[in-house]
Order: structure tokens, then C-alpha cells, then sequence
């Protein structure tokens, strides 16, 4: 909608990128941005203007701000990974996927904050803060969860936005950007879209480019998509997904951009229902969500059936396993000599390389730094890590026997809960949450297959709950077309942000429901 | 099984971390302690699955250069640098050992 008001010339690319950036400044308190690139953004703004008034706009994208998570490369333009290590660090190059969005003339308006080096699931371990959801100052929740506090009392209330990506979804979710990048290694994209009432969409392994992302995990990390209906969703897909001769862990094959039908037909459609993923600690409302939406599947013809994935519960302990390794091999590049930070030390370039590790990474790098060290060692690597990949290799066969059965899409919760409150979060530590909360999210990553969280309703709290769709690899079209035909169905409400409201009370009229597609 | 002294000195080393109080061993304990459960999967006879893409051919380029002469780019970011030369502190002196 955005695009096409673009192009009418009913608003400028600068206007809109003015109101977003006075947007970001009216939710600062969501600490969802780590850097806001104001002068770049209106410049490109500008230059979009120029193309639209010569008629000549590049693409759909032309004009429309977005933000990308800060573990992406932007030339000339801090990335820190929320560490330490990185403060200060100005890339010299842009990640492919950030020159794509370039290229069709997006206008980025700053790099959103993360869990460093996106470990975690509640975007709270990064030094910039942890992100506050933005549902916390939503009217929803306010009227569910304190109707008769005091102020004080709201603050410390206030829930967490998931993770890693939380800043990216508070962003989309806030109405700062139209779409936002983020990372997807273990649910980071999907988590914190769930949590934030936003679509988040884990493409398949290989289809869209790793090159300038800081990598996590290799075998598992992909850029995710973060928007606010699964069209827009789409679109993006289409203008980042393809070859990249600089990454070569992406395929060649063509890929053709596509465009989801106006009424969706799932009737011909076989959706499982992969009964492992009942875990325990799966909130009563959640699962009743669930079921619903099965039986809404049925209801349109669909074929629902319920089937099997033996080793799901495993994948959290092999994820563990493989992310800690492959975690002790890409920290390693950070010894500060070349980028990033380097401590005064100077006796020995050993003893420089621990202090200015220890000085630039937090408790949580630096654990599963020494983990996974620990899974490498030679008296180890047989008993953990080939086995971890042996498990892997189990995990990804259920899935393909599962698809090959001739189910074409899973349906599952993406969370096992709505948000927490960001005092019972902190109660326990990184890695115990991270296992908690991607129990449902991480089988997707370690086989590769692309994964869309859609919001389906808000909980009792009046937060929102998102639920998952897993389809068969490089199969993007056919499950977005399904989450496309859920997202219809269930007419997930809008937030109602009350303080923002009170600022900005014309720029959330034009832009409540607005999609750019 | 614990984690010894001469296991977390040679991890120390490897990982170059500092991870030497009773905090970081725990950590290590209940990371170890959690992996654990690996070992409950039968996996006789299973391949270990280095990457999802392993059905496909890795895509290899023609060997023609295509980038570079980004030297000055690149010494921005670096702190202790000789004209075009990265400055590391003496080398080859082992860490201090780990005393408990």
C-alpha cells in the first residue's frame, strides 16, 4: 500500500522517512536501534524522491524504510554485534543482502539491536540493553496485565521482545520500518516475530546470500525476513533470494520471484501436525491455539494428519553440541590485531589476544566459546561432535521421510509461552533459556527447511502468540501461500500503541495496518 | 566425569578465554552434563551430516580476480599499524599457567 502511495505521490520517500526517524526518537525507550543512520537514510530518501518525481522508481522497495539487524555489514556504518568487540568497528563493505535492499533504492534507517553475536533468545545479553517489546506499552496489555498499578509498577513490567532479532521485531512491530533483516540460526528470526506479533520467515538454507553476515553458525545460519503480513514477506524474499558468487554455501539454481494469489486455496494440501512438538512446558493456550488452528485446515478441505519427528527433542542437545564448536571456530577470528577491539596488554601477542577476548566478549561468548573447545578436543570429537552431526543427519531424515510421505506443510506454536516479563527472564541464565525457549524453532535450522512464524492471536495476558509453518526445501512459494491463507483467516488485531499515540497520532492512522506490497 | 586442571589449562590455551573461576567451570559442567544426552540416540551406521546442501555441487568460480587493492579500507579498523603492516606484541611466550 505503501509502495503504490509512493508512487501516486500521496507522500514522499523524505516525508515518510522523516516521520519514521521521529518515530525511532518517540520509541527510544524500546532500545530496538543500536545505531540510526538519520543523514544517510534522508539522503537516500532524497535521491528516491529524485526517481519517483523522473517516474523512475527502482522497484517496489523504492523509498521504504527498513532496518537491518546489526550483525549485518554496512559500509560505513558501525556494526558492533552488540559486543564489546566490535564497538566502534566501521564495515567496509555492505552484506549482500544489504546492497540488494540498496539496490532497489530502500532507504535503511539503522541497525537494529541483538543478543550479542545473536546468542540468545531474549535480545537481553547484548551492552546495548536489552529491547523492550513494544506490545508492553500497547493498550492490549496494558488492560490485561495491570489495570490498577502505578507507574512505577508498569516499568518494571515490561516483557521482552524474544530473540536474537528482538530489535528488528520491535522495529517492524513499532512501525519505525515497513521490513527488517534479522538472523535465523536456532529461531532468532521466528522467536522474536512470535513474540512481537509480526510475520518472521526463515528462508531454506542456501537461498538467500550469508556473505557479509558475522556468522554464528555456518552450517545453519540464514538471513531472516521480518514484516508485517506474509505478502510483504514475499516481495522481500523476491528482491534477496538468488546466487551469490560470494557465498558459496548459496545454490545456483535460477530462483523466480513470485507473487502469492489473492485467495489462497489449501484445500488440495496435506498439513502435519508433528505430535513431538506437544513439549513439555507448552502453555495451555498455546496448544489450544494450535488445535484451532488445525481444525481450520480441516474445515477448508485440507488434509490434517497427525505425524511423527522421533528425534525433535534431541535437536536442542545437538544444536548445543554444533553451534558451541562451530561458535570456538568463528570467535576466532577475533583477536584484535586487525578490527575491533584490542586490549593495552602487550607482553605477549597470546596474552593480548585472552585479555582483549576477555575485555570485548561477554560470560555467554566466552562459555560457549570454551564449550565448544571443549566438544573439539581430540578426546572428545568422536563422543560429541560427530555424534552431534550423526544426530543431525537422524533429525533432517525425519523431516524428508516425513515430507515424502506426502504431507507438504507442518504446522506447530513457534514459542511455548507469550513474552515473559524481563524480571523472570533474567532468573535464569543464557543457556538454559536458549533451551527452553528454541526447543520448537531449532529442528528447522539444523535440516535447512525454510520456516514462517505468522501471529495468530493475542494470549490471556494480551500479548501475541505466533504460530509456526515448516515447509519442504526451497518450497517458499507453497508455504507462504499457506501462511498467507492463515493470516486471512485469523485477522490478527493491531497494536494499539498508546504512549506512541499521543506524539505521533497521524502517523500511526496512515501506517496501522499499511504494508508496502 | 570432571573437568580436570590440565583439561581446562589446555582449553584455556586453545580458547584463549578467560574463563578461570569456579563460574566458568560450572558452566563447562552443566554445558558437558546437557551434551550428555547425545549419547541416548542410537546412531550405529548413521553418516555424520556436515552440511544440509551435501546432495548438491559446490559452486566453484573461474580463477580470475575480481577484487581487491582495498588496503587502506582495511588498515582503518586496525589500532596498532605500521605503514601497511598489523602490530602484534612478541610471540611464541606461553600463556601463564593455572594455578588451583
Amino acid at each position: 500500500q505503501v509502495s503504490a502511495a509512493l508512487r501516486e505521490g500521496q507522500i514522499t520517500p523524505t516525508e515518510l522517512c522523516q516521520r519514521c526517524l521521529s518515530l525511532i526518537k518517540s520509541t527510544k525507550f524500546l532500545n530496538a536501534y543500536i545505531t540510526v543512520t538519520e543523514e544517510t537514510a534522508l539522503k537516500q530518501a532524497e535521491e528516491s524522491e529524485e526517481r519517483f518525481r523522473r517516474g523512475q522508481p527502482l522497484g517496489v522497495l523504492d523509498g521504504i524504510p527498513v532496518a537491518v539487524k546489526d550483525n549485518f555489514n554496512t559500509a560505513g556504518i558501525e556494526t558492533t554485534c552488540a559486543s564489546n568487540m566490535l564497538k566502534g568497528y566501521i564495515s567496509p563493505y555492505n552484506a549482500t543482502v544489504v546492497q540488494k535492499l540498496l539496490d532497489q533504492g530502500a532507504v535503511l534507517v539503522g541497525k537494529t539491536n541483538l543478543d550479542e553475536f545473536a546468542m540468545g533468545s531474549g535480545s537481553t545479553d547484548g551492552v546495548f540493553g536489552p529491547v523492550r517489546n513494544p506490545w508492553s506499552y500497547s493498550r492490549q496489555y496494558k488492560e490485561k496485565c495491570a489495570p490498577k498499578s502505578h507507574s512505577e509498577d508498569k516499568e518494571s513490567k515490561w516483557v521482552i521482545t524474544g530473540g536474537s532479532s528482538g530489535g528488528s521485531a520491535a522495529a517492524v512491530s513499532s512501525f519505525t520500518c515497513f521490513a527488517a533483516v534479522g538472523s535465523d540460526t536456532g529461531g532468532s528470526t521466528r522467536n522474536p516475530a512470535a513474540h512481537c506479533g509480526v510475520v518472521g520467515l526463515k528462508p531454506t538454507y542456501g537461498l538467500i546470500s550469508r556473505h557479509g553476515l558475522i556468522p554464528l553458525v555456518n552450517s545453519m545460519d540464514v538471513p531472516g525476513i521480518l514484516t508485517r503480513c506474509v505478502d510483504d514477506a514475499a516481495v522481500v524474499l523476491g528482491l534477496l533470494a538468488g546466487h551469490d558468487p560470494k557465498d558459496s554455501t548459496t545454490i545456483q539454481d535460477k530462483f523466480k520471484p513470485f507473487e502469492l494469489p489473492n485467495l489462497p486455496d489449501v484445500s488440495k494440501l496435506s498439513i502435519g501436525i508433528p505430535k513431538e512438538y506437544h513439549a513439555p512446558g507448552l502453555a495451555s493456550e498455546i496448544l489450544a491455539l494450535w488445535s484451532k488452528a488445525a481444525d481450520l485446515f480441516k474445515k477448508a478441505g485440507a488434509k490434517v494428519i497427525e505425524v511423527s519427528l522421533p528425534h525433535t527433542r534431541y535437536s536442542i542437545v545437538c544444536y548445543h553440541v554444533l553451534c558451541t564448536a562451530e561458535v570456538a571456530s568463528n570467535m576466532a577470528r577475533f583477536d584484535g590485531l586487525e578490527y575491533g577491539h584490542r586490549s593495552d596488554t602487550n607482553q605477549s601477542t597470546e596474552s593480548m589476544y585472552a585479555a582483549t577476548r576477555r575485555e570485548g566478549f561477554n560470560a555467554v561468548v566466552r562459555g560457549r566459546i570454551l564449550s565448544g573447545n571443549y566438544f573439539l578436543l581430540k578426546q572428545n570429537y568422536e563422543r560429541y561432535f560427530v555424534k552431534a552431526q550423526q544426530v543431525r543427519r537422524l533429525i533432517a531424515h525425519d523431516f524428508s521421510k516425513v515430507f515424502g510421505s506426502g504431507v507438504d506443510v507442518l504446522l506447530t506454536p513457534t514459542t511455548l509461552t507469550d513474552a515473559a516479563p524481563y524480571t523472570e527472564f533474567i532468573r535464569e541464565d543464557n543457556r538454559t533459556r536458549s533451551a527452553q525457549d528454541d526447543i520448537l524453532t531449532q529442528a528447522a535450522n539444523m535440516a535447512g527447511l525454510p520456516a514462517i512464524s505468522v501471529p495468530a492471536a493475542l494470549s490471556k495476558r494480551g500479548l501475541p502468540v505466533g504460530l509456526q509453518f515448516i515447509g519442504r526445501s526451497f518450497q517458499e512459494k507453497q508455504l507462504l501461500t499457506v501462511a498467507k491463507w492463515f493470516e486471512k483467516q485469523v485477522e490478527f488485531p493491531g497494536i494499539q500503541l498508546e504512549e506512541v499515540k499521543r506524539h505521533d497520532h497521524d502517523v500511526l492512522q496512515h501506517q496501522k495496518s499499511a504494508s508496502f506490497s | 566425569q570432571a573437568v580436570t586442571v590440565e583439561v581446562l589449562d589446555h582449553l584455556e590455551r586453545l580458547a584463549l578465554v578467560d574463563f578461570r573461576d569456579s563460574e566458568g567451570v560450572e558452566r563447562l559442567q552443566k554445558a558437558i552434563q546437557f551434551a550428555d544426552q547425545l549419547h541416548e540416540v542410537n546412531t550405529d551406521g548413521v553418516e555424520p551430516m556436515d552440511s544440509v546442501l551435501e546432495d548438491r555441487c559446490l559452486y566453484l568460480r573461474g580463477d580470475d580476480v575480481t577484487e581487491g587493492n582495498c588496503t587502506k579500507e582495511l588498515m582503518k579498523n586496525a589500532r596498532e599499524k605500521v605503514e601497511e603492516y598489523f602490530v602484534a606484541p612478541p610471540g611464541n611466550i606461553p600463556l601463564p599457567k593455572l594455578e588451583e
